[in-house]
C-alpha cells in the first residue's frame, strides 16, 4: 500500500513538472537581442538580486525592479543614472556604458513579462488570484 | 563517534558560526550601507550568510543521517569510504564557494547561490552519499520504520531538486523569464521540503530513542503525516510565485495543497496535552528541550505559513520581511533546533557538569527569547512595508522604508543576542566533540 501511494504521487509530480516546464501561453516576450542576455549575466555576476527583487523575489535593501522600466515617473534615464553611478546606499559597480545599456535592456525585457503587484481586481472571492485569464 | 564524523560535526558547527557572524554583519550592513559599502558591502555579506546557513542545514541533515544510520544499517568499508569522499568533496567545494565570494564572484541566484560550475562537484559528492545510503537501504529487506523513508525521500529529492535548480544553465529555460522564475522557485520550494524530510526523519529517530516508543515511527498517523508532507514537498512550491503571471492552475494547486497544512496545526493542538505530560518526564534532557523548542517554532511558523499561503493575504506579505520571518523562523527555529538536538544527543550533552549545564541552559533561553523578538520584529517590518506599499501606495522607496527601518534596528539588536546564545551553544558542542572518541575508526 505504502509503495503504491508513493508511486502514484511521484508519477503525478513528474507529469506536473513537465507540464510546468512546457507551459507557454504565447504572450511572453522572448530574447530579442544579445544585450538582454549580457544584461542578465551582469545582473547575476554583480549579485543585484541580493538587494533588489524581481516579482517580489530577492533581497529587501533596494526597491523591486520588475516594472522600473515601465514606470512613467522613472524610466530608462533614471535607471541609467542609478546603475552607472550608484547612490549612498547602492555601490558604484564601475560598469561601462555598454554594460549599463545591457542591464537596462534586461530590465526592460523583464518589465514586459507582467506586473509585480497583483491588481485588487485579480483577487477571486475564494482567496486565490485569477491573472490574465 | 568515528574520527570522520567528529571532523564533519566540527565542519557543521563551523558553518553555523559562519552563518551567525555573517548574519550579524549583513544586518548592520543593511542598516548602515554608507559605513559598510567600501569593505563589507551587503551584496557580498548576504551570500556568505545565506550559503553558510543553508550549507549548515543541508550538511547538518546529512550528518544526522550518517550519525544515526550507523546504528540502523550495517555499512561495508566501501560505503564508509563513499561517505568520506562525500565529506571531503562537499566541504572542499564549500570552501571554494566562500573563496569565490571573497573574490566577488557570485552566482546571482536567489537565495542559495554560487558560481555555476561549482554545482558539478556538489552534485558528484551528493551522488557518493546517495550511493552509500541506498546500498544499505536496498539491503534492508524488513519493514522500514518511517524515519528511514523520510531520510530516503530527503536524499533522493535533494538530488532531483538540485538538478532542477541548475536547469537555468540550459538556454531553453531562459528563453522565457517566467519559465525561468517558475522553475527556479519550484526547485527552491521543493528543496526545502527535501532537507526537511532528512532533518525531520532524524528528529523522529531521536524521539524514538529518547522516549523509547518505537510505535511513533510505525503507526498509521505518522505515515499519514509523512504523505501529507511529501505531497506538500512536491506541489506546494507555487506560493512563492503567486504574483507571477503564469498559468492560474499553478496558484490553485498550491493554494489547495497548502491548506492541507491545517490538518498538521489541528493535530499539534490536539496533541498538546499529551506533549505536556511527556515534557514533564523528559525535560531534564537537553536534546529533548531542543526538540520541544522546534515544536513550538513549527506551531508559530505554521500559522504564519498558512496565512501567507492564501493568495489574497499573500498580496500584502509577498516581497516583505514577513517572508524573511518565515524563512528564518523555519531555518533557525525549526531546523537549527533539531540539528542541535541531534548533535547534542550524539556527543552526550547531558553529561555536562552542573556549572556548564547552567551556562548552557542560560544560552538556550537567551537564544529562544531573543529569537522570538527577532522574529516578531521581522513580522512588524513586513506588516509596515505591506501596509505602506499596498494600501498607502507610497511610491518613493526611501519614504516607504523609513518606519520599517526602526523594526529592522530591533531585529538587528535581537539578532546579536540570539547569535550570542547560539554561538555559546556551538562552542560548548565543539569542545565536547573532542571527547567523543569511542569507536574511533
Amino acid at each position: 500500500m505504502f509503495k503504491k501511494v508513493w508511486i502514484v504521487l511521484f508519477t503525478t509530480f513528474c507529469v506536473y513538472t513537465f507540464w510546468t516546464y512546457a507551459y507557454d501561453d504565447g504572450t511572453q516576450p522572448s530574447y530579442q537581442d544579445e544585450s538582454i542576455v549580457s544584461g542578465w549575466e551582469i545582473w547575476q555576476n554583480k549579485n543585484c538580486q541580493s538587494c533588489h527583487q524581481l516579482y517580489g523575489l530577492g533581497g529587501y535593501m533596494g526597491p523591486d525592479l520588475t516594472n522600473i522600466a515601465g514606470d512613467r515617473n522613472k524610466g530608462k534615464e533614471y535607471m541609467y543614472t542609478f546603475i552607472k553611478h550608484g547612490t549612498g546606499s547602492m555601490p558604484d559597480f564601475g560598469l561601462n556604458d555598454d554594460e549599463v545599456e545591457n542591464v537596462v535592456a534586461f530590465l526592460s525585457w523583464v518589465d514586459k513579462t507582467g506586473k509585480s503587484q497583483v491588481d485588487e481586481r485579480s483577487v477571486h472571492w475564494s482567496g486565490t488570484y485569477i491573472i490574465n485569464k | 563517534m568515528t574520527k570522520t564524523l567528529r571532523l564533519y560535526t566540527k565542519i557543521v558547527l563551523s558553518l553555523l558560526m559562519s552563518a551567525l557572524i555573517f548574519g550579524i554583519l549583513s544586518s548592520w550592513a543593511y542598516l548602515y550601507p554608507e559605513l559598510f559599502n567600501k569593505y563589507l558591502p551587503f551584496y557580498q555579506m548576504r551570500p556568505f550568510h545565506t550559503s553558510s546557513a543553508l550549507f549548515f542545514i543541508i550538511s547538518g541533515g546529512t550528518l544526522g543521517i550518517m550519525l544515526f544510520t550507523k546504528d540502523v544499517f550495517i555499512k561495508t568499508p566501501f560505503q564508509l569510504k563513499l561517505e568520506r569522499v562525500f565529506i571531503l568533496c562537499w566541504s572542499t567545494t564549500i570552501l571554494i564557494i566562500f573563496i569565490s565570494y571573497l573574490l566577488k564572484r557570485f552566482g546571482g541566484r536567489e537565495y542559495w547561490e554560487f558560481p555555476a560550475w561549482l554545482a558539478l562537484p556538489l552534485l558528484l559528492s551528493w551522488c557518493c552519499l546517495m550511493m552509500s545510503y541506498f546500498i544499505s537501504w536496498y539491503k534492508t529487506r524488513n519493514i522500514k520504520p518511517l524515519y528511514i523513508w523520510m531520510w530516503s525521500t530527503g536524499i533522493f529529492f535533494f538530488f532531483l531538486t538540485f538538478i532542477e535548480q541548475n536547469l537555468w544553465q540550459i538556454p531553453w529555460f531562459r528563453e522565457s523569464f517566467l519559465r525561468e522564475l517558475t522553475v527556479q522557485w519550484k526547485a527552491n520550494g521543493s528543496m526545502v521540503g527535501a532537507w526537511n524530510q532528512m532533518i525531520y526523519g532524524s528528529s523522529l529517530y531521536l524521539m524514538v530513542k529518547i522516549s523509547g516508543k518505537q510505535e511513533i515511527a510505525t503507526d498509521k498517523k505518522a505515515f499519514f503525516f509523512y504523505f501529507l508532507g511529501f505531497t506538500n514537498l512536491m506541489f506546494n512550491w507555487g506560493h512563492h510565485i503567486y504574483n507571477l503571471p503564469t498559468h492560474n492552475w499553478v496558484r490553485h494547486i498550491s493554494y489547495i495543497i497548502s491548506m492541507t497544512e491545517w490538518l498538521i496545526l489541528i493535530s499539534i493542538i490536539r496533541g498538546f496535552k499529551a506533549k505536556l505530560s511527556e515534557s514533564r518526564k523528559l525535560k531534564h534532557l537537553i536534546p529533548y528541550r531542543f526538540l520541544m523548542a522546534s515544536e513550538f517554532w513549527v506551531f508559530a511558523n505554521l500559522i504564519l505559513a498558512l496565512f501567507m499561503s492564501i493568495p489574497a493575504i499573500n498580496r500584502f506579505t509577498h516581497g516583505t520581511h514577513i517572508t524573511v520571518a518565515h524563512a528564518m523562523g523555519t531555518t533557525i527555529g525549526i531546523n537549527t533546533m533539531i540539528l542541535l538536538a541531534i548533535i547534542g544527543y550524539s556527543i552526550k550533552i547531558d553529561n555536562l557538569d552542573i556549572v556548564r549545564k547552567t551556562i548552557f541552559l542560560k544560552a538556550f533561553y537567551l537564544t529562544q527569547i531573543s529569537f522570538g523578538i527577532f522574529w516578531l520584529a521581522l513580522i512588524s517590518a513586513g506588516v509596515l512595508k505591506g501596509y505602506r506599499s499596498i494600501i498607502l501606495k507610497i511610491g518613493s522607496f526611501q519614504e516607504m522604508m523609513k518606519p520599517v527601518n526602526i523594526a529592522i534596528i530591533v531585529f538587528a539588536i535581537a539578532g546579536l543576542f540570539a547569535a550570542t546564545g547560539l554561538s555559546t551553544i556551538a562552542l560548548m558542542y565543539w569542545k565536547l566533540v573532542n571527547h567523543c572518541k569511542e569507536n574511533v575508526k
